[in-house]
């Protein structure tokens, strides 16, 4: 109905938004076309026109009074307001995603269109806007730490040079060292590092014999797994630097435990026998000075006058001895004795 | 709705379905190439082109990566990775020529070197993996089988390696792929007897240590033992030998002392004496004659 006639002409105040809406709105009476007449006019006038177009009238009216009640200043259209809120988001858009915050641990990578187009370093960056540049930023300080086996409660067994099985527990450091490697070289960098890790450690244990994996060249397997890690990751040009390797466990599995305590038994109760064979060797040695000694000086005094020593020591001794002994004396011509023998038990009895 | 609105918001609608329609259209000419993909554009069912295509040791930045266009509904994109992809192999259980198992795992690397062979011949790099796994897996079994069990836990283990990286490699050319790396993830005993003897192994070994250790331990313990008592014998006889019959006589009274417990220490046992007067110590009991 209406249509036909609003149709050819509405399209112009949309195409030319700004235009004479704004300035009718502004001036209060406006001149502009025939367009502005609805507005002009007052609604009555146009009244007659038909329902059609009197809603049409009533809904702009209304429109309009909202927005005069509403900021009671000149009318924006709704168009333009659009176009506003559309040029702010665009613009907060281009702000928001060409300047980048890159923290001292980051480096930020910078794909333009797909390709990699360098990399900002820490700062405040910036780059072009969205769909053109994209900024990946990563962490490149930040040592990562890679535990094998996973949580440390199973066992994680490997076979040794000399054939034996070693319970072994071992830690990976790393970091980034260039990010854009990392990001596109592999399709999955940190199961790789983890991968490597295992077969390094694996290949080197291999090389070593049980007792050298569980102690004196336990530093020495860590540096050579970290070179050949290192080497390898390279090869395959991951941008990844190993920091360490650490081996936190290097036990024998749990089956065969208790025969290694044995043996540590064993050579506690070895180091116990050389410990009283020196104590008896010592304690021997001390007796046989102490008693050689004494008789050397015994002997200085018995060759001063050794005839008379001699006697002395011999009264003395049985003097003591005969003094606690009892004591029975008889004739030596096979007569009686000049006292009888005591009975059984002459020591009175011991308490 | 009145007509002015309906209209303006037609128009805006028009505007929209244009602006998307142009969006498609943009983005169906063209499309980005990221750096971890290779683009295959297939022109009529027919692979026609590649875009940012693998070649050794390019600098990212200077790759193929980028803005690429095509024909709209003509052209069709296969993206096909470039990065250096991996797969592992099914645990192998591998018998060396002195009869021994052990059981392997092993892991390849690859990546997709020739996108147009690749999509022809396999299609997807998980079809790629799929038929290289298990060649994989049988030049693992003849190159470890080949040889006795200790050289495989020996540093030869790295030609073993080479080896069988050639062999998978002359395979996955024809899938337009590169083997960058095989390696040995693991090399195990399997579970149940084999490594229940090798514990066993294990544990006499180590008994038989502990005992050698004891052993050893008795032996050191004996030898200073008797260089103790060698010691001290030297010493007594170094002192003692300068006069045996006075050594005599003064051993005998430390002796006579200690049987009659007359040295401080208490001497087990009762003594009696029965002396007849003819004794040496009663001589001067009968007084003089």
């Amino acid at each position: 109905m209406n249509d036909s006639d609003n149709s050819g002409t509405t399209p112009r105040p949309m195409l030319s938004e700004g235009g004479p809406w704004g300035g009718g709105g502004s001036g209060g009476s406006g001149g502009g076309g025939d367009d502005d007449n609805p507005w002009n006019q007052p609604p009555r006038g146009r009244a007659g026109r038909g329902p059609t177009g009197r809603s049409a009238l009533d809904e702009l009216m209304r429109r309009g009074r909202a927005r005069f009640g509403g900021r009671g200043g000149p009318e924006p259209e709704a168009g333009r307001f659009v176009l506003w809120a559309v040029g702010g988001l665009f613009l907060i858009w281009i702000l928001w995603t060409s300047t980048h915050q890159i923290e001292p641990q980051q480096r930020g990578v910078i794909t333009r269109l797909g390709s990699y187009a360098g990399t900002l370093e820490p700062g405040m960056r910036f780059s072009f806007p969205a769909p053109i540049d994209i900024v990946t930023k990563i962490d490149i300080e930040d040592i990562r730490v890679k535990d094998i086996p996973e949580g440390g409660k199973t066992q994680n067994l490997m076979l040794t040079g000399d054939q034996n099985i070693i319970d072994l527990a071992y830690s990976v450091r790393w970091n980034i060292r260039d990010p854009e490697l990392y990001l596109y070289e592999l399709a999955e960098p940190d199961e790789t590092v983890a991968e490597v890790a295992e077969s390094a450690m694996r290949a080197e244990i291999a090389r070593v014999a049980l007792n050298d994996a569980m102690g004196p060249q336990r530093s020495q397997i860590e540096a050579r797994v970290q070179q050949r890690m290192q080497e390898v990751l390279d090869s395959y040009r991951s941008g990844v630097t190993v920091q360490g390797v650490a081996i936190k466990q290097a036990d024998p599995p749990t089956a065969v435990v208790e025969a290694f305590k044995s043996v540590s038994a064993a050579q506690q109760q070895a180091q116990a026998y050389l410990n009283e064979a020196r104590a008896y060797s010592q304690q021997l040695g001390a007796k046989a000075e102490g008693e050689a000694a004494a008789f050397d000086k015994v002997y200085a005094e018995y060759k001063l006058a050794p005839e008379v020593t001699r006697r002395r020591m011999y009264y003395e001794t049985m003097e003591r001895v005969l003094a606690k002994t009892d004591k029975t004396i008889v004739e030596a011509p096979n007569v009686l004795p000049y006292l009888p023998l005591p009975p059984a038990q002459p020591k009175p009895a011991q308490p | 709705m009145n007509v002015s609105d309906n209209i303006a918001s037609r128009t805006v609608i028009g505007w929209a379905i244009a602006a998307i329609a142009a969006v498609i259209l943009f983005s169906s000419i063209f499309a980005v190439v990221p750096e971890t993909k290779q683009a295959l554009v297939v022109r009529f069912g027919k692979p026609d082109t590649v875009y940012n295509a693998y070649r050794a040791n390019e600098d990212f930045g200077k790759t193929g990566a980028g803005v690429m266009w095509k024909i709209p509904f003509i052209d069709q994109i296969i993206w096909i990775d470039k990065r250096v992809r991996d797969f592992d192999m099914e645990r192998q259980s591998v018998l060396s020529t002195d009869q021994l198992r052990l059981e392997v795992d092993a892991y390849a690397r690859y990546r997709i070197v020739d996108p147009l062979r690749m999509s022809i011949t396999a299609g997807s790099e998980r079809r790629v993996e799929e038929s290289l796994r298990p060649i994989l897996g049988s030049s693992l079994r003849n190159e470890l089988g080949k040889r006795p069990f200790a050289a495989l836990l020996s540093p030869e283990r790295g030609q073993v390696m080479d080896n069988i990286q050639t062999r998978l490699n002359r395979v996955a050319r024809q899938y337009g792929a590169e083997i960058v790396d095989v390696r040995i993830k693991r090399a195990d005993l399997p579970d149940g007897t084999p490594l229940d003897s090798a514990f066993n192994r294990m544990r006499t070994a180590r008994e038989q240590e502990a005992r050698s250790i004891l052993a050893e331990g008795r032996k050191q313990a004996q030898i200073i033992t008797a260089e103790a008592d060698a010691q001290a014998a030297g010493t007594y006889a170094e002192s003692f030998n300068k006069d045996a019959d006075f050594y005599n006589f003064y051993r005998a009274m430390q002796s006579y002392r200690m049987t009659f417990g007359t040295d401080g220490t208490e001497a087990p046992g009762s003594s009696n004496l029965i002396l007849s007067p003819g004794n040496e110590y009663l001589r001067e009991f009968r007084g003089r004659r």
